[in-house]
């Protein structure tokens, strides 16, 4: 065995370990991917606990006992040993039960439905605080994005002031997608039928990349948009540029927005159709498409059943594991 | 042409000339050097009046060891194909920046990377793990042949079936572009109405008839058809997994065929299953898919823990340490496989605590694993390690394989798997596992095993070449993505727009280069081996002073496998034979009870490749003629009721006094 | 784990003398062919149950099922894997005709069950309720419609038998492919009560 190759291996791979440190997982600016780096960092040093060791004594008892190397001890009977036993089941049974509890409370803490209870590490969320509601819909193959508290739309441009909670609510029109931020926080599929939500804060002003992380055909590549972290201020002039600068997204506008498209350029809408959303996720943007979803309850309506509340139409899921959570709450 | 319009649909369904790619330069080279490579190859069997000898002697057989030769032959062949697939992948991510758009546009990248995916899992690694079983298995148990030898050829045949399918679908049409698991919506037929997923649909679900079928074979073997004395804690530990694997192949797969079957009723009959009209659920393929596609990677990967723990024990000149626990660890992993489907999906947004469990399931499937390693590392403890290359390879797998563990616990975690999942970080530890487990385990096997098969060695020279090539091409290719995952740069992309990435992308292309001279390096080392074979020849059929039963018996070893069947007292039964100075019988032999050879299973698969070809391109007259004659056909077999012989002691006491003879010369 | 380290102190066999015959796993094997099958079906359970309530605005389960019906089909499978028992029994007599015959009534049974459950099928997509109206009906006709799938190749597999018997007698490979053909009913049997029980009376309710 050659240990020189070994060792420009573990050269090789502190060098990566340095430039890791640069990454935007590593350095984000979120604070939900601020903890989820930490997480990562705290679960790999205690993997490494037991790891190294391994690698260590793997190439150690390979070496040390070769056949040329007279000298170490040959036992060619020795096949079992009880405590031996004990010790290397019980070793990785350490670790993961200190890593399946740091998973069970960090799965729920960091679960991306959840309310946001801190701004960052040293500050909490102050009580009146109200999450700015950003409905987003994965088209082919761009990102529609709907202020409804602001009344505008973008495409493949998102802006947020700092350190207000962002709820995100997310769907896809034709097939499925992933909404990422890797400098705000985790991802989460877009999917047609249904919705799905991102409860995320951005901590420092700056332009970062966003795009979609689950292939969904042939223009997936150019499927990315920028995502401004903006003061107040900020914020309140990029609103300003796009009532000022942007087209109306109505329902004729939004069919012909829907239509597949590559590497769309950045658009702005001033205004936006009522009820624009919750239509794309029930189908109903056009309410004759056979699918309109509030055509097909699945329970005889009820007495106040407005059709537009009906989300929860195919949620036949909803609860059962392996199938996403519905959000029937309107927007 | 036809004159009628009509006819001609119900003949060519919808296949017309735009379908043959002969504006597409790539593959129209490609088909050119496959098209030439065929002619060659068909034209040397020709000459060489090699045609009876392959129909009688291979495309026929129902001998488990040339079945378990040719399923290992059909994984090189399309590894070939897959590794071809992965550096054209690799050359366009590494150029593709900017303003330069790469040399593949996307609907033809995208079917590179699903073409890629499929055949590296199902038409690589499942031949190849299914081979080695086939070939070592019923050898290590004693047995004469497997229980069903001639369901055997079929499954083979209907693997080669599937093959062929996706080998068309590069020339006649399109493959899919969905990305290997095909999940719709994507893959219905509003969002991809061509041939593509069709291809991979029936290419699948033929193949997967074979896979079955020789998961149930394999499974009755070992529970049928051990030699006397075999208890089952006393079969060797690549048995065990062979058992589980065979097991999971069996509880898996129907999964896969369910899944397949709803997905075609979509695209076919209009059905809503998995459709985002009329209330079907995709998401409900997703977890069928995972279902089976989880307990799919320990099909893969526990043979290959059985081959690391054959070549482990025997190169150190030791029993394994602890069998017991790796039995257990084995059958733990079997169950657990089960229970972490939902760990490639945690970002569908299932609820916190569906979310945890599923991760932590899939963290308590380290323990056992990482027992395992621990036996490997006790059992070369107080051993005498010889590093033949299979041993190289092993000790590599190790140091190789925690890493990869070691990133799969931690895209477990579900937080951490939100900002990691799809990144280039996931593509980078499957291959890691797959390729630092599974591929490693299997060069190991085809070395370790290889003499058996063939009777000669393989040179050791071009084998260390290849070692080396692959292991530092390996970490080449694959340490760059850990770090572009980190970087957050997701899969699947065929163009980037950060020129700071491409540095790395070179990195990875460059591994995949180290890979091309590892593979060329073990075609050099056949060519060379072979070429060399009377200087390699193992005339003991004891190369490596093994421990298993395979090894007592000729290399390779006579179509009856053993002349007396072996009595078994341990689990290293020939270990234990050599200790007490077992003499070989020379004498009393009796007529061996054979199957026959059929032709049954190769005309089967064949009409079953020309009904999936039909129903790929709605060609329904076909297809309805070829599902006839194969009903038909398979209806006639089941008229043959001699389907076996006995091989008469005259011959094989001439076949067993020629081994003495040679055993005599080399004394 | 040698169970005699050093040297050894009796002569232990290590090859038995005579040719020995393992033990055929033909039923082993089919009952685990039947397992993965039983994997099919279940898969296709779980599809009814995930969609079995998705109506898309048509028709309901409550409104397109017709219990009385499925009663008398059910009854007729039940009947086959009675019918069939006999014919076992006769099988394990030897006694061929009998056994034939007990055979050809199972098959009746099967094929009467066919040309009801076609019957409602078209039935079905005459008013408009057919596989492609919504999700229920999807995963209705396709988990009923494998299950028939099945019956009919049964029914086939009835039919190759009868000529093989026919023509061979009742040897040791007709018995078993007999007894293989036994379990493959039985076993659909025990599927169709899924299917009954699942679909058609959890249907109706309310």
């Amino acid at each position: 065995m050659s240990m020189k190759a070994f060792r420009g291996l573990l050269l090789l791979s502190a060098g990566f370990l340095l430039a890791g440190c640069q990454t935007v997982l590593m350095s984000p600016s979120g604070d939900l991917a601020k903890q989820q780096r930490d997480l990562i960092l705290t679960s790999t040093v205690l993997m490494l606990l037991i790891i190294v060791p391994v690698i260590a004594l793997t190439l150690g008892f390979a070496w040390h006992f070769r056949a040329s190397n007279k000298k170490a001890t040959y036992d060619p009977e020795w096949d079992h040993s009880t405590i031996l036993e004990l010790l290397i089941w019980s070793a990785p049974l350490l670790i993961i039960i200190a890593l399946g509890a740091i998973t069970w409370v960090s799965t729920h803490k960091l679960d991306p439905y959840r309310p946001l209870d801190r701004l960052d590490a040293h500050r909490a969320v102050p009580a009146d605080a109200r999450p700015l509601v950003i409905n987003v819909v994965a088209l082919d193959w761009k990102w529609l994005f709907i202020y409804p508290e602001q009344g505008i739309a973008t495409v493949n441009e998102l802006a947020a002031p700092v350190d207000r909670p962002l709820q995100f609510k997310i769907t896809a029109t034709s097939v499925m997608n992933s909404f990422f931020i890797p400098a705000m926080a985790g991802q989460i599929y877009a999917m047609p039928n249904m919705e799905t939500v991102l409860q995320a804060v951005i901590n420092h002003p700056g332009e970062y990349k966003g795009f979609s992380a689950n292939y969904s055909g042939i223009g997936f590549s150019g499927m990315y948009f920028s995502f401004h972290g903006l003061s107040e201020d900020g914020f309140e002039q990029w609103v300003a540029q796009a009532k000022a600068n942007g087209g109306d997204l109505s329902r004729e506008a939004y069919v012909k927005l829907a239509e597949p498209s590559a590497n769309a350029p950045v658009q702005f809408f001033a205004t936006v159709a009522p009820g624009l959303y919750q239509a794309i996720l029930t189908h109903c943007v056009q309410p004759e498409n056979p699918s309109c979803m509030s055509r097909m309850q699945m329970r005889p309506p009820k007495a106040e059943g407005a059709a537009s509340d009906n989300v929860n139409a195919d949620g036949a899921a909803t609860g059962m594991a392996g199938m996403p959570r519905h959000n029937s709450s309107s927007d | 042409m036809l004159a009628h319009p009509d006819l001609t649909k119900l003949i060519f369904g919808r296949l017309t000339l735009e379908a043959l790619p002969l504006h597409v330069p790539i593959v129209l080279g490609t088909f050119a050097v496959v098209a030439l490579g065929g002619l060659v190859l068909v034209g040397a069997l020709t000459y060489f009046k090699l045609w009876g000898y392959l129909w009688r002697e291979w495309f026929t057989s129902i001998d488990h060891k040339r079945i378990g030769i040719m399923y290992m032959i059909l994984g090189f062949v399309m590894l070939l194909r897959g590794f071809a697939d992965a550096v054209m992948m690799r050359a366009q991510q590494a150029i593709s920046f900017g303003d330069n758009m790469g040399y593949l546009p996307p609907e033809h990248y995208d079917q590179i990377f699903t073409a890629h995916g499929v055949i590296m899992i199902f038409f690589v690694a499942m031949p190849m793990v299914t081979g080695m079983m086939n070939f070592v298995m019923p050898l290590q148990i004693g047995a004469r042949d497997v229980a069903f030898p001639f369901l055997n050829n079929f499954s083979f045949w209907m693997t080669v079936a599937g093959a062929l399918l996706v080998m068309a679908s590069l020339f006649i049409g399109e493959f899919a572009r969905t990305g290997w698991l095909a999940y719709p919506p994507l893959s219905d037929i509003v969002s991809s109405p061509d041939a593509g997923v069709d291809y991979y649909i029936w290419a699948l679900q033929i193949a997967g008839v074979g896979t079955l079928l020789s998961g149930i074979n394999l499974l009755v073997t070992i529970v049928k058809m051990r030699a006397p004395g075999m208890t089952l804690m006393r079969m060797p530990v690549f048995t065990w997994t062979a058992l589980c694997t065979n097991v999971l192949i069996v509880a898996a797969f129907p999964v896969l065929t369910a899944a397949l079957a709803l997905l075609a009723l979509d695209r076919y009959a209009g059905t809503n299953f998995f459709t985002t009209e009329l209330g079907g659920n995709a998401m409900m393929y997703v977890n069928l898919i995972w279902i089976w596609g989880h307990p799919e990677v320990y099909i893969l990967v526990l043979p290959v823990f059985g081959i690391f723990s054959e070549v482990t024990a025997t190169f150190s000149r030791k029993p394994l340490f602890g069998y017991t626990s790796m039995v257990y660890a084995s059958v733990v992993i079997t169950v657990l496989s089960y229970l972490v489907w939902l760990h490639h999906f945690f970002t569908m947004g299932s609820g916190a605590s569906v979310n945890s469990f599923f991760g932590i399931t899939t963290m308590i499937i380290s323990i056992p694993t990482g027992a395992k390693i621990f036996n490997w590392l006790f059992t070369m403890y107080r051993g005498r390690v010889e590093f033949e290359v299979p041993m190289m390879w092993t000790v590599a797998f190790m140091v190789t394989f925690v890493i990869g563990g070691m990133t799969g616990v931690l895209l477990a975690v579900p937080p951490a798997d939100f900002s990691l999942h799809n990144s280039l970080f996931l593509i980078a530890h499957f291959h890691n596992v797959i390729i630092g487990g599974v591929v490693f385990g299997l060069f190991a096997g085809i070395y370790y095993w290889f003499p058996k098969a063939f009777g000669f060695r393989l040179e050791p020279f071009w084998g260390k070449c290849a070692f080396w090539f692959w292991v530092v091409g390996f970490y080449f290719a694959f340490m760059p993505l850990y770090m572009l995952g980190l970087m957050g740069v997701t899969r699947r992309l065929s163009h980037f727009n950060d020129p700071a990435l491409q540095i790395w992308f070179v990195a990875a292309a460059f591994g995949a280069f180290l890979i091309l001279l590892g593979i060329g390096s073990q075609i050099m080392q056949f060519a060379v081996s072979f070429k060399n074979r009377e200087a390699l020849r193992d005339v003991t059929g004891d190369p490596w002073n093994g421990r298993t039963l395979e090894w007592s018996t000729s290399s390779p070893p006579p179509k009856y496998n053993f002349a007396f069947t072996p009595l078994v007292h341990d689990h290293d039964a020939w270990w234990m034979m050599k200790k007490h100075r077992y003499q070989r019988p020379l004498d009393g032999f009796v007529p061996i009870h054979m199957p026959s050879n059929t032709g049954a299973g190769i005309i089967l698969a064949g009409l079953s490749f020309v009904f999936g070809f039909a129903m790929i391109w709605y060609m329904w007259l076909l297809a309805a003629v070829s599902f006839a004659a194969l009903l038909l056909t398979a209806i006639a077999h089941t008229f043959n009721y001699h389907r076996d012989y006995y091989l008469s002691a005259d011959e094989v006491r001439r076949v067993e006094a020629s081994r003495t003879e040679l055993l005599a010369r080399h004394v | 784990m040698l169970p005699m380290a050093g040297a050894p102190t009796q002569p232990l066999e290590f090859h038995v003398t005579s040719e020995t015959h393992p033990p055929n796993g033909t039923l082993l094997g089919f009952w685990v062919y039947l397992m993965s099958d039983c994997l099919v079906f279940a898969c296709l359970f779980a599809a009814y149950g995930v969609l079995g309530r998705q109506f898309a605005g048509g028709p309901t389960a409550a409104e397109v099922l017709e219990i009385p019906t499925v009663a008398l089909n059910t009854a007729l499978l039940l009947l086959s894997s009675i019918t069939y028992g006999f014919a076992v029994l006769e099988m394990q007599r030897d006694r061929q005709s009998p056994m034939l015959g007990w055979l050809v009534v199972t098959g009746l049974l099967g094929l009467g069950f066919l040309t009801i459950e076609l019957r409602e099928f078209a039935h079905l997509i005459s008013i408009g309720a057919g596989p492609q109206r919504s999700a229920f009906l999807s995963s209705f006709f396709t988990l009923v419609g494998t299950h028939g799938l099945h019956v009919t190749t049964g029914i086939l597999w009835m039919i190759v038998l009868i000529i093989q018997v026919l023509k061979k007698g009742l040897i040791t490979a007709n018995k078993r492919r007999l007894m293989c053909l036994s379990m493959f009913w039985h076993f659909l049997d025990v599927v169709w009560v899924g299917v009954f029980s699942f679909v058609y009376l959890m249907g109706v309710l309310p």
